[in-house]
């Protein structure tokens, strides 16, 4: 069976998230005033037909790490879930 | 100028690579010469120029995707041996997800694509693509880029400086560089930057757009010339 990689990539903290602002400036502007922080974020899900889970993970990891994420300014969270 | 040949990549989504060739025709004994991404053949040129524009489409992040194009192994080849690389806007997008300089760009601080003049100043003027340039003039070259906001952790900024490796900043017409100045957000104004081994050199404003007076400004014209003399050994 396949495993399905749902990986997150956001900014890291010590950026600044320009999206996320405009999208946080917006929600107070419609008048959310609990809003504190909006941040903007890329969702990616990437099919990977191996058996072993040990094996797809290390194949997530290695392709976030090498293309999917730029690790000098995002971070990255990956989530593996078997196809049925 | 004896007769050399300068390769200049074009990705799919490149925009500024006739501007470049135009650029590099202009002068006497040197030939542009059109590299196609899919190519592993450098052909024998003795520099490259990544020109600007949106390398497929600017997918994922600026550069990334071109970043693993068949070329491009070949010219991290090419610079690994020293030979000249010139990175133009989202040409120097495509050098830093290449590592071959330090660093990351992000999104504008003002969120808008900014396609205006500017004012930089050659800070450092012992590279081979600023030779011909003093020490702290200010030249008129534009930008036009929506993620031009220069971040590198404080120890490598710290290390750029140590080095001199920071080439370029955002000043005033005055040659002041102040926040006002900064155009995009970047990390001390930074608008290029060169590699330690000084062959790597990537900046966010064109020069090739500010190569003739009917531009509207020939400042840029001194960077190619520079490098042009480097190469053909003058």
């Amino acid at each position: 069976m396949p495993y399905t990689a749902k990986i997150k990539v956001t900014l890291r903290q010590s950026i600044l998230d320009v999206q996320g602002k405009a999208v946080e400036h917006a929600l107070k502007n419609l008048g959310y005033q609990s809003v504190e922080s909006a941040r903007i974020g890329k969702y990616i899900e990437v099919t990977i037909n191996e058996q072993d889970p040990v094996q797809a993970e290390r194949i997530g990891n290695e392709i976030c790490q090498k293309l999917l994420s730029n690790p000098v300014m995002e971070n990255y969270s990956l989530e593996l879930e078997k196809v049925n | 100028m004896a007769d050399v040949t300068v390769g200049v990549v074009v990705f799919p989504g490149s925009n500024c690579d006739h501007d470049t060739e135009h650029a590099v025709a202009s002068f006497d004994g040197v030939r542009p010469l059109m590299l196609w991404h899919n190519e592993h053949d450098l052909q024998g040129v003795k520099a490259i120029i990544l020109p600007g524009g949106f390398s497929y489409g600017d997918y994922l992040r600026a550069g990334s995707i071109a970043r693993f194009s068949p070329i491009m192994q070949e010219v991290i080849e090419f610079a690994r041996k020293g030979f000249p690389v010139l990175g133009i806007c989202n040409g120097f997008q495509v050098l830093l997800e290449s590592k071959l300089l330090e660093g990351a760009l992000s999104r504008n601080r003002d969120k808008k694509f900014l396609c205006t003049q500017t004012t930089i100043k050659a800070v450092n003027c012992s590279t081979i693509f600023t030779s011909l340039y003093s020490e702290g003039q200010v030249l008129r070259i534009p930008i036009a880029h929506g993620e031009g906001n220069y971040f590198a952790p404080a120890e490598v900024i710290e290390s750029l400086e140590e080095h001199e490796q920071i080439v370029f900043r955002y000043c005033d017409a005055e040659g002041n560089v102040s926040d006002g100045s900064n155009p995009n957000g970047s990390v001390k104004n930074i608008a290029g930057i060169i590699n330690r081994q000084g062959n790597v050199l990537g900046l966010m404003p064109h020069p090739e757009r500010a190569s003739e007076k009917l531009l509207g400004s020939d400042d840029g014209r001194s960077l190619l010339e520079s490098l042009f003399h480097h190469i053909a050994g003058v």
